[in-house]
């Protein structure tokens, strides 16, 4: 028997965090370096999943699949492909650098670190799953914790308000998904006679067109609210806000590629003639999200609710490349999930760190960070890089087959969507003049010192992968496209 | 009549728990004072002996019928009399620390009795003897809900909780004899025969259901037979309030399920739809209305009635996952809600407040137990690993299956609200702080049985929730017998 490498990963975070729980509660370092150690060795996996991956097979690899209720084809059933393997080294990657950053905590950090890797073990299990029984399972692990942890540990002001919010917005979303899949569950098995949760079954059930084009809305919807589409954005940004930096990073880093996975997994996966029947809606709300996120970012004073904004709209590029339909436009979206989710986390860092010496996040409050703290700073300024599209970096090679997978389809889309490039760059070049490079404003004068050693790993840790694939595409595209492959071929070639 | 070793087998439960009853009175009587708690070691480890022994020796082969059939010999009351074992046994324990039942050895003897009561009722396969039955389950709660003679609102909830149940059981007796003059026969298993073959006409078969329904609605507290839950639970001693939500609830849905299923199986599609419209309207109600409660005695009681309405989406599926998924569902929830009603026990004896609003701090005043009643809670509102994740989804996977997509979709809904109230109880328990107060000066120390019982529980629920094949085989197994 191989080593299950994919269940190894899923369960780390969660055996960690129960182990952590039986601490006693004043060991606080014990539980430190637990988490870390934790972290280390899913990060450590993930990136051995990641290299190891056979890109000339393609196809899942890693499979596990286990009986978990036989009388109704309940299975627990893992594997990667091209789409999903960048997601589990993401993931890896944020837990790893959300630990770091995390080390600060004074409050209870025994339960903020169970919480966090119950978590992190629902995310790893969403991306790894190929049963869509385990899917929701790992789905809603995903998101209760999210609750306890904007709540506990958020910001004072709207924690309460936030975390609701977005519990009930993710919380609704994905049970009207589960009334699709259950739809979908049972007529599979009145189409093939076969009683099964399995995806990979089911991509073989034959839906008629009739039935994919009422299901799809629901359950793409249902998933997509996670990924932040326009209109059920607005619990994102709040979310984003009220929740401690490591919770920013997770939830914007991974949790949204949670629901654009899910959506493109279970939505355009196994309702594929649905996807092409209603594409012109998500592509239609997805280019609405990405210019309308970019101008409401662009307003911010607040460094969070801008960094929220810009990730509605990068989130919506993301909808956009899956709402193609065409090879560049999906392979844009397979990367851009990935450039996104570290960048974003890496944006929520260094605001965290301000935050924790500044004290405000007001743009205008705030300057001179790059005297005090240049190493935050550089991480900021490639972040902003990345966030902009510019050549050299992640960004560059996942918008860039975005746009030109939107000019196939409809060129003005393309036109419209391009208009948050330009105001992308301008807020984010905005907040690095004013944040870090005008003169310090004389209040703060004094108060902030530089990051500590284990920030710096976390931002270089990062970075690495930003530039990494900025200027080695061939890292992460090849991967994606097999992916791709798979879902154009369930696609019908198209 | 000749006796087999099959007949005493049958009721080898009942036998023992009436040995253990006897055994209570025998040596209860010699404890004196602070030894007198020993009655409840007894009564737990004694009801969980019966447990083993019963699971070891007793379990059934074919289903057959025993004692002129009176009693029905099969897995889905075997399972069911396990589940109220389980559940009489935990609540022996949280029993043990009470203030007022710890050390009355007579409260014991009622929780025995009355859980003989339950393992007759879902075993019961003529009308007398589920009469008898239900009655003798019911007498002995009337007096532990009223045990605290002291305590204006035990004795009111005791009185309240007899005079709704003496009503809504006059009236279902009044069905049963209603039946019995239509038909001649007080056997379930002749009645089916009887309107399989076309002997009883529709239309009173339909009239009687509704009889019937009265008196295992107040059981199970469905709408609109729910009133007496949410005074009585506040008013009843913590332990029994939970014994009522969930053992007692069982043993209403294991009659409920038995008589329509095996008696009126060709008008199921009729009352079906009266149980599923019953259902939605009972979730809907329970949960609409714990939404505003400031008791946690209270909520959980609203929150009880809701996961009635839950459980009676299988019942109204009238299909073998529809019965599977309400036996799985009745596991999970016991097991959830039993947790439930610990915390809230292990909590008000210290604190001396079932107020929500008291609950504030929990989290550093007793980590231990906040994790607890996260477990329970979250349980409860359905999410996983834990257990109430998925017996949801196997009785919305039976609604669907039978194309009620509308009552699956009524039960989501109302899960989401159902997140919102448990997860705002969570929220203070959590989130805000004691007024003024040091938490760290306020332990919430908890007794070594409230620690068994809780930890158990809160395995049992994780066990229900992730390896689920084996329960969920039991239950089909249970669900086969009816079909």
């Amino acid at each position: 028997m191989t080593f299950p490498i994919l269940s190894v990963i899923v369960f780390t975070p969660i055996v960690a965090g129960m182990l952590i729980l039986l601490f006693p509660e004043e060991r606080k370092d014990e539980v430190r370096v637990t988490a870390l150690a934790a972290a280390t060795f899913a990060l450590l996996l993930s990136v051995w999943v990641y290299f190891t991956y056979d890109l000339d097979a393609a196809g899942y690899q890693f499979q596990e699949a286990y009986n978990w209720l036989p009388a109704l084809g309940i299975g627990y059933h893992v594997g990667v492909d091209g789409m999903s393997a960048p997601l589990i080294l993401l993931t890896g990657v944020v837990m790893f650098t959300g630990v770091l950053i995390s080390w600060g905590i004074e409050d209870r950090p025994r339960e903020f670190f169970a919480f966090l890797f119950i978590l992190a073990s629902g995310v790893f299990g969403v991306f790894a799953s190929l049963d869509l029984f385990q899917l929701f399972f790992f789905y809603e692990i995903a998101v209760f914790p999210m609750y306890l942890l904007i709540a506990i540990w958020g910001w004072i002001r709207t924690r309460e308000y936030a975390a609701m919010k977005l519990t009930l917005y993710l919380f609704v979303g994905s049970v009207i998904a589960l009334v699709g899949a259950l739809a979908m569950y049972w007529t599979a098995y009145q189409n093939t006679g076969v009683l099964s949760f399995d995806m990979l079954q089911l991509e073989q059930a034959n839906f008629s067109e009739q039935f994919q084009a009422a299901w799809f809305l629901p359950v793409f919807f249902g998933f997509a609210v996670l990924g932040g589409i326009w209109p059920f954005h607005n619990w994102s940004p709040d979310g984003h806000v009220a929740a401690p930096t490591a919770v920013s990073m997770f939830h914007a880093g991974v949790l949204m590629k949670l629901g654009a996975f899910a959506a493109l997994r279970v939505g355009i996966m196994l309702l594929p003639q649905g996807a092409q029947h209603w594409s012109w809606l998500i592509m239609t709300c997805a280019a609405i999200a990405v210019v309308y996120g970019a101008f409401i970012a662009f307003m911010q004073e607040d460094m969070k609710y801008m960094i929220g904004f810009s990730s509605v709209s990068h989130m919506g590029l993301v909808m956009l490349g899956l709402s193609t339909l065409n090879k560049t436009g999906l392979t844009g979206a397979g990367v851009q999930m990935f450039s996104h989710g570290v960048m974003t986390a890496l944006f929520f860092a260094v605001t965290g760190m301000i935050y924790d010496r500044a004290h405000t996040r007001q743009i205008p409050e705030l300057g001179g960070m790059n005297t005090v703290m240049p190493f935050a700073g550089i991480g900021f300024i490639i972040g902003g890089l990345v966030s902009m599209g510019m050549p050299g970096f992640s960004g560059f090679i996942a918008e860039f087959p975005i746009f030109m997978g939107v000019w196939y389809v409809q060129p003005w889309v393309a036109i419209v969507a391009s208009i948050s490039i330009i105001i992308t760059a301008a807020y984010i070049m905005r907040n690095i003049r004013d944040v870090f490079f005008r003169p310090m404003p004389e209040n703060l004068e004094g108060h902030i010192t530089d990051v500590n050693v284990l920030d710096k790993i976390a931002i270089l840790t990062v970075c690495l992968f930003m530039i990494g694939i900025g200027l080695f595409p061939s890292l992460m595209v090849p991967m994606v496209q097999t992916g791709v492959d798979n879902i154009l071929r369930l696609l019908g070639g198209a | 009549m000749s006796y087999t070793p099959t007949m005493f087998l049958s009721i080898l439960p009942e036998l023992l728990l009436l040995a253990l009853g006897i055994l209570l009175l025998i040596v209860e009587p010699f404890w004196k004072d602070e030894k007198r708690r020993n009655a409840g070691w007894l009564t737990a480890g004694g009801l969980l002996a019966v447990l083993a022994m019963s699971l070891f020796v007793g379990r059934p082969g074919e289903p057959t019928t025993v004692f002129g059939g009176m009693l029905r010999y099969d897995w889905l009351g075997f399972f069911f009399k396990m589940l109220f074992i389980l559940g009489a046994a935990i609540t022996a324990l949280f029993m043990l620390d009470h203030e007022a039942l710890g050390k009355r050895g007579e409260a014991y003897l009622l929780l025995v009795a009355a859980t003989l009561g339950m393992n007759l009722m879902a075993a019961s396969a003529d009308l007398v003897m589920l009469y008898l039955a239900i009655e003798t389950t019911s007498i002995p709660l009337y007096v532990l809900a009223g045990f605290l003679l002291t305590d204006k609102q035990s004795t009111e909830a005791g009185f309240k909780y007899l005079l709704f149940g003496a009503m809504t059981s006059a009236i279902m007796l009044y069905g049963f004899s209603l039946l019995f003059g239509f038909s001649g026969t007080t056997n379930l298993y002749e009645l089916a025969a009887m309107t399989e073959a076309g002997q009883l006409s529709l239309g009173v078969a339909l009239g009687l259901v509704v009889l019937i329904v009265v008196g295992l609605g107040f059981k199970v507290s469905i709408v609109p037979f729910h009133f007496w839950a949410p005074d009585v639970y506040m008013g009843a001693p913590t332990p029994v309030a939970g014994f009522l939500s969930t053992a007692s609830k069982a043993a209403g849905f294991a009659v409920l399920m038995r008589l329509f299923v095996v008696a009126f199986p060709s008008i199921s599609y009729d009352w079906a739809s009266i149980l599923a419209v019953l259902a939605a309207v009972t979730m809907t109600l329970g949960n609409l209305v714990a939404l505003k409660q400031t008791h946690i005695k209270r909520l959980l009681a609203y929150s009880s009635i809701a996961h009635a309405g839950y459980a009676m989406i299988g019942v109204a599926a009238v299909s073998e996952l529809g019965v599977t998924s309400v036996i799985f569902y009745l596991l999970a929830y016991i097991l959830t809600n039993l947790a439930a009603f610990g915390v809230v026990m292990a909590f008000g004896r210290v604190a001396g407040s079932d107020e929500i609003k008291a609950y504030a701090g929990l989290s550093r005043r007793a980590p231990g137990l906040a994790i607890a009643m996260l477990v329970a809670f979250l349980s409860l509102a359905g999410m996983p690993p834990f257990g109430g994740f998925v017996a949801k989804v196997f009785v919305f996977a039976a609604a669907v299956q039978v194309n009620m997509v509308w009552l699956a979709i009524v039960g989501i809904l109302n899960s989401i609200v159902g997140v919102y109230y448990y997860l705002s109880v969570l929220k203070v328990v959590y989130l805000y702080r004691m007024e003024g107060e040091n938490e760290a000066a306020h332990p919430i120390p908890l007794t070594r049985s409230y620690t068994i019982a809780l930890v158990l529980l809160t395995l049992g629920i994780l066990l229900v929730g992730t390896l689920f094949a084996p329960w969920f085989g039991l239950s089909g197994a249970a669900a086969l017998n009816l079909f």
